[in-house]
């Protein structure tokens, strides 16, 4: 008989272990996902995995990493903050929309202006963005206590719908012969956050590294981090603690929006250059599997992030060279984050095999 | 514009319609959170019920088989689910978010062969005389069968809940898994039959937005009605007839916006698609005072040795 017994502390070998062997478990069931599909499930892997980085194209989807690893593990940190102290905001992509809304807007507000502030200024829009998109559940959550997930992820649907009205309205590109989208911001020198195209470096990877290290000091050093880590553990113990819940939801959902709006500021004024309706490609929802995968610890995040955004670029090799379908990598993701919580039971408990007793 | 060109008896049939995908996969997260669990799930496990009942449909020409096969294809997927949060003992928050995005790839990749194929229609009721009265006709007896399941369900939970056994068990262990557990009953069984039940509803509402609504196959047309189902279940203060109430409430938001996007309102078409998703804030706003209703053990892990 099997029988599971609480640890008294989590195991941290397990802790670190489990991310590890969810990856692994990802791969033996992925493979067998792609065989089901006709693909070699070894190239396919291999494909994923190792050809990105070691291939015979390397040297153009090595930059692609810092691409799409930036945002992911930008939103990942500001989500993990979050999610430590139990407050759960997934609507991450709806608030990474209305950041590149507000950003690209102030942008192409000064339109062609060529001066050093503008760029800055666009920051600041796109992080002020987010975060009044995340305000929304978090006010409504502290004012009336109405629950987060569902009002940030309600908010996700409404943002497309505004993005969809911006990229045919107000942000059109007057000179786009009537095509949906805006202006390219990488015809706009002061408005791209490009610092080196080839290398795939954008301000948005230097964000994502600030953001590591200062959630990691933040965690570590400060007492705010000390109470969301409190109150993620031990909610009454925080309580008792005199941690404010009001103060902490607003914060960590303030934060998170706000790095999730500079995470869409960075996409749409550099690797995607414009506003358009299909802008947004699901770096929010990933983001939360990056949280996971990394333990919601910051330096973990920064791997896991990189992690996920192989098997992007990855993916979308094998999509050419394999034929291997784009949503094949989708659901790959989901049984990475599957098979992570699956694996979590042997951090918190031991698995004793007993004989059964005899009365 | 021209809202004359609404005709309130067809506007009232098809809210019924729209209100459908709705009701049942709240019914089934309704008894899914009585027994304690909540699972977040419920888009994940409407788009896979969604394309497996058209998949089935299409190949095998029989609606009927399709919902069938809907309702199984929901319950598969949430027993992933029972495995992450009955015996893994994972976070229900997290696994339900995990259950939602590998759905919506999963379903993604099945449903490619199906893109763009019309599947074969759902027949409506007809009944001799009843189904050709006016007005009353459409809106009672105009309908398809599954609609008409969809409120017997509601019925079917709501005696269950309030006057067997079973529910009371099902209650029990929803407010109290302990206690429960202290009693004898089997908390992890009875939360995984409640689990399955709601993937098995969600799996129909999903079918029925593909099958019947639509009706087609396209990538990722639940669009957000899971999400709006768990939201309904709080307005429903966890009550059967309520989620009823709320479902057609819903739907009437949407038809009549769609309505009005058709009469051309001069009110921007996004601004209109975006409402259904406001007033479901609003109505979460208004119902969050009262907490007191929602089942005592709601979200927590059971975990016999504690």
């Amino acid at each position: 008989m099997i029988r599971l017994e609480k640890r008294p502390q989590p195991s941290r070998v397990w802790r670190l272990a489990t991310p590890l062997l969810a990856v692994l478990a990802t791969m033996i069931a992925g493979g067998l996902l792609f065989a089901v599909l006709g693909k070699n499930p070894v190239e396919a892997i291999r494909t994923i995995f190792w050809d990105p980085l070691f291939g015979e194209f390397a040297f153009y989807y090595r930059p692609q990493l810092l691409v799409k690893g930036a945002p992911l593990v930008l939103i990942a940190i500001g989500l993990s903050l979050g999610f430590r102290a139990g407050i759960w905001n997934i609507g991450a992509e709806g608030q990474y929309i209305i950041g590149a809304l507000t950003g690209a807007g102030v942008g192409l507000a000064f339109y062609p202006l060529d001066a050093w502030f503008v760029f800055p200024l666009m920051v600041i829009a796109g992080a002020l963005g987010g975060w009044a998109w995340a305000m929304i559940p978090a006010v409504l959550k502290v004012r009336f206590g109405t629950n987060e997930i569902l009002v940030s992820l309600m908010l996700v649907y409404v943002a497309e719908q505004l993005l969809a009205s911006m990229s045919l309205g107000l942000l059109r590109n007057p000179e786009g012969m009537g095509f949906p989208g805006s202006r390219n911001l990488n015809d706009y020198a002061a408005g791209s956050s490009w610092i080196n195209q080839n290398a795939g470096l954008h301000w948005g990877v230097a964000a994502a590294l600030i953001a590591v290290i200062f959630a990691y000091v933040l965690l570590n050093r400060h007492m705010l981090g000390y109470h969301i880590r409190l109150t993620g553990e031990a909610p009454r113990a925080a309580r008792f603690a005199g941690v404010r819940p009001a103060r902490l939801i607003l914060f960590c959902l303030g934060t998170s929006g706000a790095l999730a709006g500079l995470a869409g500021l960075f996409e749409v004024s550099g690797p995607s250059g414009q506003v358009s309706i299909d802008f947004n490609v699901g770096y929010g929802f990933t983001a939360i599997i990056v949280a996971f995968l990394g333990r919601l610890h910051p330096v973990g995040i920064l791997l896991a992030g990189a992690l996920m955004a192989l098997t992007y670029i990855g993916g979308e090799i094998a999509q050419g060279n394999l034929g291997l379908p784009a949503a094949a990598i989708q659901v790959f993701q989901g049984m990475l984050l599957f098979f992570l919580l699956a694996f979590d039971l042997l951090t918190d408990y031991r698995v004793r095999v007993t004989r059964s007793e005899v009365a | 514009m021209d809202l004359s060109a609404i005709n309130p008896v067809l506007l009232i049939a098809s809210l019924m319609v729209a209100a459908t995908p709705l009701l049942l996969a709240a019914i089934g997260e309704l008894v899914a959170e009585r027994s304690g669990v909540l699972n977040l799930g419920v888009e994940g496990m409407m788009i896979t019920g969604a394309v497996t009942g058209f998949a089935i449909a299409v190949e095998t020409g029989s609606p009927l088989l399709g919902f069938v096969g809907a309702a199984a294809g929901g319950a598969a997927l949430s027993f992933l689910f029972v495995i992450l949060t009955q015996f893994a003992l994972a976070n229900q928050v997290a696994s339900g978010l995990a259950l939602t995005l590998f759905g919506l790839g999963l379903s993604a990749l099945a449903g490619q062969r199906y893109v763009g194929i019309k599947p074969p229609p759902t027949p409506d009721l007809d009944i001799p005389i009843l189904s050709d009265l006016p007005v009353v006709g459409p809106i009672l007896f105009g309908h398809d069968p599954v609609l008409y399941f969809g409120i017997f369900l509601v019925a079917g939970v709501w005696a269950l809940l309030k006057f067997t056994r079973a529910g009371l068990i099902l209650r029990a262990v929803g407010e109290n898994h302990d206690a429960a557990h202290a009693l004898g009953y089997k908390v992890v069984r009875i939360r995984a039959l409640a689990i399955l039940f709601g993937g098995a509803c969600a799996g129909l509402g999903g079918a029925y937005i593909s099958l019947v609504r639509v009706p087609q196959w396209t990538e990722g047309m639940t669009a957000g009605v899971g999400w709006i189902a768990l939201a309904l279940v709080v307005f429903a203060s966890w009550k059967p007839w309520r989620v009823l109430l709320g479902a057609y409430l819903f739907g009437g938001i949407t038809v009549l916006q769609l309505n009005l996007q058709a009469a051309g309102v001069a009110i921007p078409v996004e601004y209109l698609a975006m409402s259904p998703y406001l007033i479901t804030i609003l109505v979460l706003v208004i119902l969050s005072a009262d907490k007191s209703r929602a089942p005592a053990s709601l979200g927590r892990i059971f975990h016999a040795s504690q």
